[in-house]
């Protein structure tokens, strides 16, 4: 398969079915490995790691999983490419900045993809739309046991998987959830909720921008330690902040909803009236107008199935696919434009609001 | 008097002084305004304790320094530098300076996750071979004829051990 019918065909997260809960927008769990005596990669000289890419590339490739996989060096890609997979979670910043002897293969589903030469030799990724931790952890764990297969990972009884890093040590494993949690944000809790999650050993990122300028609503709650505890255990230790953090959302949006209402429903109507009727819009403000359209999906306010549409404009809407869009080179200001008419577009075709209040589950 | 708190990255008095509780154990780090800045320490959600812990883990002189790794030449001011590490053999080499570091860094300092199993008997057949080997030139040295062709078996079932299963050719249609 090639780079550019990868980008074209839908994916996990760009086409994901409707989640039950619909909170939690995706679930994601990288794990990091390293061939045995082989140096890592930021230690490694340039033809070591030429062999260590081919090799992994090779394996990877072969294995079930990635079937039909793309499975390409990461100087073969151009920058606007390697954005959109940065966008779509499928390489990280860091390896898209990479210049020789690092690569990728990515499934054709875009679920699994395998960073090779990162910071570790290998970054094995699942990704899956919604709230689905155990399932995440059962396909990356048969994934790496077909690398196994294959490869001799660096490992000791005692540190477990040897990382370039010893914050990664251990299981080498960094599960994590994307959370949607607008009432929070609105309600000025997000702080206080970073600070016991904190405690509880996990971490809280804002996804779209730096830090606290979470644009979009949308956090990232990863673990943070990997040694001393099994995957299954992480996993359940994760799990239950997720659960926690869900009820806590869900408070606020009731004392949202029976506070002052009006204020509620004056944010999600503008917000649609702006996405049906502007004609400049930066990414962040769009990911803040969507935001506020998947809390009214929430509400019933718009109807169940419309939280898929916008699911896919939060990937959408972001530079590099909306440059890929136009197919052309665009200065800011264009791309601008170009993403209130793909908006414009969407949201004529938009269910209308219905703001008579539904009893929430 | 007592002298005020250095710096935990770079020895200046240090003015910001954090505390954070991760795994229910108390961390203290005391920072420069510089650093504190640097670090992004100013933003709650942004921050992170340990890549911190890490370099300030580092701070009073561990007795690995000095130490250079036989396999891959890192050395212990290379980690300084980086922050990572240059092999996995490094583990073995710079162990006295890991140890105190995981304290911190983890829950625990002892993996009870994931075993690649496959990998760890691969290797331990690998090890008996080179064993084996090892026995059947010196068996045929001294003469022990009787020794080497056992040898010379156990060697043909290590052997066939590794034979991967019958595979099938894989196209990529
Ligand atoms: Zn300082
Ligand atoms: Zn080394």
């Amino acid at each position: 398969m090639t780079i550019e019918s990868l980008l074209a065909s839908q994916s996990e997260l760009t086409d994901s079915a409707t989640s039950k809960c619909a909170i939690v927008l995706m679930t994601r769990i990288r794990l990091a490995r390293n061939l045995a005596n082989t140096p890592f990669p930021g230690w490694a000289r340039p033809a070591q790691r030429e062999s260590i890419l081919e090799i992994c590339r090779e394996a990877v490739g072969n294995v079930p999983q990635m079937k039909r996989s793309v499975n390409v060096g990461i100087a073969e890609l151009t920058d606007l490419q390697k954005q959109i997979l940065v966008e779509r979670h499928l390489i990280s910043r860091e390896l898209s900045g990479a210049k020789s002897g690092s690569g990728v293969v990515i499934s054709k589903d875009q679920a699994f993809s395998v960073m090779v030469n990162e910071e570790d030799h290998l970054r094995i990724q699942v990704l899956r739309a919604g709230f689905q931790l155990k399932k995440t952890w059962n396909a990356i764990n048969d994934l790496d046991s077909e690398l196994e297969e294959k490869l001799d990972f660096a490992f000791s009884p005692t540190l477990g998987y040897l990382t370039a890093c010893p914050t990664n040590l251990g299981t080498g494993m960094r599960a994590s959830a994307m959370m949607h949690l607008p009432a929070l944000v609105i309600s000025n809790q997000m702080e206080k909720v970073v600070r016991a999650v904190n405690q509880l050993g996990m971490v809280v990122r804002g996804l779209f921008g730096e830090g606290s300028d979470a644009s979009g609503s949308i956090f990232q709650i990863s673990n943070q330690t990997t040694l001393g505890e099994s995957e299954e255990e992480i996993i359940r230790r994760l799990g239950s902040v997720l659960n926690s953090i869900v009820e806590h959302e869900l408070n606020a949006r009731q004392r949202l909803v029976e506070g002052d209402s009006a204020k509620l429903f004056d944010k999600i109507g503008r917000a649609y009236g702006i996405l049906q009727n502007s004609h400049l819009l930066s990414s962040s403000e769009a990911m803040n107008l969507l935001s506020l359209l998947r809390l009214g999906v929430d509400l019933g306010v718009f109807p169940d199935d419309s939280r898929s549409v916008i699911d896919r404009l939060f990937i959408e809407a972001q530079p590099g696919h909306i440059l890929h869009l136009s197919k052309q080179e665009l200065e800011s200001n264009q791309r601008d434009m170009v993403r209130a008419e793909r908006l414009r577009v969407e949201f004529g075709a938009f269910a209308k609001p219905n703001f008579t209040l539904r009893p929430q589950s | 008097m007592a002298s005020p708190l250095k710096c935990d990255l770079c020895s200046k008095p240090a003015t910001v002084h954090l505390t954070q509780i991760v795994n229910n154990k108390v961390h203290k780090v005391d920072l420069c305004e510089e650093c504190a800045q640097a670090k992004g320490i100013t933003d709650p959600n942004g921050f992170s304790l340990a890549d911190l812990l890490l370099k300030a883990s580092l701070n009073p002189e561990v007795p690995a320094a000095g130490l250079r790794c036989e396999h891959c030449g890192f050395t212990q001011n290379d980690f300084k530098k980086h922050g990572r590490f240059g092999c996995p053999q490094c583990y073995e080499t710079f162990r006295s300076m890991v140890e105190p570091m995981l304290d911190n860094m983890h829950k625990g300092t002892k993996h009870t996750g994931k075993v690649p199993q496959k990998a760890l008997d691969r290797q331990s057949l690998y090890d008996r071979l080179t064993q084996l080997e090892t026995n059947l030139d010196e068996a045929i040295k001294s003469e022990r004829y009787e020794d080497a062709a056992r040898y010379r078996d156990e060697i043909h079932q290590v052997k066939q051990a590794f034979e991967p299963k019958s595979q099938q050719p894989t196209h990529d249609d």
